[in-house]
């Protein structure tokens, strides 16, 4: 299992979607980045995109899928969102075909990238597979539409206790389930109830329930007030985009799905079309999101070493992306973050 | 100007309800004020003594012989299944539509300026619908309801506000793009209702981005019309930029009755009989109120002594990083009315 913790001589195998656009650039400087730091990792690449699917086909083929689950980690750079040309989501095929029932995104402040906010750091866990995305509508009266929110108590307990675990693994203190249970009183509420359930098991991480719309508030006005947060799909999706605003917006978030037996880490911002191929791209969120996975299998002290690498970079401010102002390629970058990996090593 | 306004008469009397938290603090500090500036309105002052019983026959008279009125929060227990009683006064009077106005306070600290928003919120269905029940245990549904009647109805009061009061723009905030159906059926009436309107621009926004937009570029937004979970998120985090959510004022409105209570509607328990609430939010209710009742020379009078008071840091309550008690702030207030 992923959560054993690894011995010396333990390598892994992670499953690689560089993806469109500039993923094939971001996902390079991940290969690099991970090699200058020896990690025991290998990849395992799949090219997989838009452009190359039928009409009726999964974007991403079984076989793909597949090893992911073998291998238990999965890396995905940016795919280029199919809509409306006749085949599956891609978000949906793989959250089904992986189950990957938690999001986890991180919002820490970059140094050397200014915002509005300072020292932001929290942690939203979002539900991924129910809640208000379950997509059961319907009409019921012309003109009137019926939309079913579905809250388990198998869904709820088992997203609270990644939230915990998260919590416990990441040295993180306090865990708030974020909710509307004074209006949603059976939904939020069976959710409420499974949170509490898992928190007692728990017994070093503080534990508190806070109105999505408090939660919301304190975020804005006073960031530090919290910390891991765990909440149905819907708060979730508003919450985390929220606290990526905070930091500086989607090219600076990473996010990393937990599913029964594997991980996935992501990009959530997009291709980026207009820069693609032309060495350009920041591949902070990427290598960010990388991070996760290299935490999740227990390696913190290389996690931490290319978690520095990439801050202090940022800090001195010398080597940056156009995205952040500066001239660098997005290989000066890269080899800038390398430089000082093999510094820490040596 | 404001839509919908009541009728002119004389003398108005004003229901007025302050909860069992901070609201006995705020509403006080609004009767002082509207009496020191002499506003032609005479106040009643109901107690409720039990919300968790739901609205007692005296309210509801009062309520429906004035159909004015200034409520305070009502807190509602997560764990009890009664409604709340804050939904059953605005549901069971049809108050459809949850006006709030968010704006750059001068004197009080904000990370951003040029804001300016008004959210326009619908208040009686979506998520709010009350529907509930756990078809096996630990499976439950919620229903979500949206319907074309209210989604109609609060975009063409929308429209009707903007272009009342002069605003450019209107945005439709949804998450259409999951709930196709649901959120797809407001975003088609809010569409169909900017038809009418060809000199309010109309844009739409998914909720998620709206939020994110919000903590990086807040001056583009204007006028806003929601559904009400999101209206209630939203409204919290545009108050929150611009200060804390005891500043903003807010309405609720129907056909024939309007109730007006701070804008982010928190019960403020951790507060109350302390006499450190913010009053402004509530103040400001009341000038909208004023403005409802078409009183808009008191109103702008009371909204000047407000804004005026406000500029001093000597008159910022806790919320605000200052020291002044809600009194404090009240009688600043006062000594700037003239
Ligand atoms: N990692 C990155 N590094 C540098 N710039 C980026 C990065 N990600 C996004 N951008 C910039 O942000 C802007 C928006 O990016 P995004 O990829 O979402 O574009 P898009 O046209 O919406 O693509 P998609 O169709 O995949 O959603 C682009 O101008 C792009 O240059
Ligand atoms: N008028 C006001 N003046 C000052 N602070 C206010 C005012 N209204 C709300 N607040 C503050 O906003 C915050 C959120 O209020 P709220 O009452 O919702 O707290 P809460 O912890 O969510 O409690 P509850 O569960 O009762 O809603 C609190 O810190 C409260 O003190
Ligand atoms: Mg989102
Ligand atoms: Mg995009």
């Amino acid at each position: 299992s992923n959560r054993s913790l690894s011995t010396a001589s333990q390598r892994y195998t992670v499953t690689l979607f560089p993806g469109d656009g500039i993923g094939p650039e971001i996902s390079q400087a991940v290969q690099d980045v991970f090699a200058a730091a020896k990690l025991p990792i290998d990849w395992e690449v799949y090219h997989v995109s838009t452009k190359s699917v039928k009409p009726g086909e999964d974007l991403i083929p079984k076989e793909a899928l597949d090893a992911v689950k073998r291998n238990g980690y999965g890396l995905k750079g940016p795919l280029e969102t199919p809509i409306g040309k006749g085949h599956k989501s891609l978000n949906l095929t793989l959250r089904k075909a992986l189950s990957l029932y938690a999001n986890v995104r991180p919002c820490v402040s970059v140094p050397g990238v200014k915002t509005k906010y300072e020292n932001v750091n929290v942690v939203t866990v979002r539900e991924n597979t129910e809640g208000e995305y379950s997509g059961l509508e319907h009409m019921v009266y012309p003109g009137v539409v019926e939309m079913i929110k579905l809250i388990t108590r198998q869904a709820s307990l088992r997203v609270a206790r990644y939230a915990f675990e998260y919590a416990k693994n990441n040295q993180r203190k306090m865990v708030t389930a974020v909710h509307k249970a004074t209006v949603m009183k059976r939904a939020d509420g069976l959710f409420l109830e499974c949170c509490r359930e898992v928190a007692q098991e728990y017994p070093n991480i503080q534990y508190e329930e806070m109105l999505i719309d408090t939660c919301a508030a304190h975020l804005v006005q006073n960031p530090s007030r919290l910390d891991v947060m765990v909440m149905p799909n819907l708060y979730g999706d508003i919450i985390s985009d929220l606290c990526a605003g905070l930091i500086g917006g989607l090219g600076l978030t990473p996010s990393g799905n937990m599913g029964e037996s594997c991980m996935l880490a992501e990009a959530v911002h997009g291709t980026a079309p207009d820069i693609a191929g032309k060495n350009l791209a920041n591949p902070t969120a990427l290598l960010l999101s990388s991070l996760m996975m290299v935490r999740q299998m227990k390696l913190f002290e290389k996690a931490d070493i290319i978690e520095n690498a990439i801050y202090d970079v940022l800090k001195e401010g010398k080597v940056r992306t156009r995205d952040l102002g500066g001239t660098a390629t997005c290989t000066d970058y890269t080899l800038a973050i390398v430089d000082k990996i093999h510094k820490s090593l040596e | 100007p404001f839509p919908l306004g009541g009728q002119v008469t004389s003398l108005h009397t004003v229901t007025v309800l302050p909860g069992t938290t901070v609201g006995k603090e705020t509403s006080s500090s609004l009767m002082d004020i509207f009496y020191a500036a002499g506003v032609p309105v005479k106040f009643e002052v109901l107690e409720v003594a039990n919300p968790e019983e739901g609205v007692p026959e005296n309210v509801q008279f009062s309520l429906r012989k004035n159909r004015v009125a200034i409520k305070g929060p009502f807190p509602t227990n997560p764990l009890s299944t009664k409604d709340s009683f804050n939904i059953t006064i605005r549901r069971g009077n049809d108050l459809f539509a949850n006006v709030v106005h968010c704006f750059n306070i001068p004197g009080v600290h904000s990370r951003y300026s040029n804001v300016d928003i008004v959210l326009i919120r619908e208040n009686t269905e979506g998520e709010y619908s009350g529907l509930e029940h756990e078809t096996i245990p630990g499976v439950v549904e919620n229903l979500k309801v949206i319907s074309e009647r209210a989604s109609m109805r609060i975009a063409e009061y929308a429209f009707q506000y903007a272009t009342k009061n002069g605003r450019k723009k209107v945005t439709c905030i949804h998450k259409a793009n999951i709930m196709k159906m649901a959120d797809g059926l407001f975003l088609e009436c809010c569409r169909k209702v900017a038809a009418k309107y060809p000199f309010i621009q109309f844009d739409s926004m998914i909720v998620d981005n709206t939020c994110m937009q919000l903590v990086s570029r807040p001056e583009q937004f204007d006028v806003m019309v929601l559904p009400n979970l999101y209206g209630n998120i939203v409204g919290n985090i545009v108050a929150g930029i611009l200060g804390g959510p005891g500043l903003f004022p807010g309405a609720n409105i129907g056909e024939h009755m309007a109730v007006f209570e701070q804008g982010a509607r928190h019960s403020g328990r951790n507060i109350g009989g302390q006499n450190i609430a913010n009053p402004t939010g509530v103040i400001l209710s009341g000038v909208m109120m004023l403005r409802y009742l078409q009183l808009s020379g008191y109103a702008n009078r009371i909204e000047r002594a407000v804004l005026e008071a406000l500029k001093s840091p000597k008159n910022h309550t806790a919320d605000l990083g200052g020291n002044a008690r809600t009194t404090d702030l009240t009688k600043a207030v006062i000594d700037n009315l003239n």
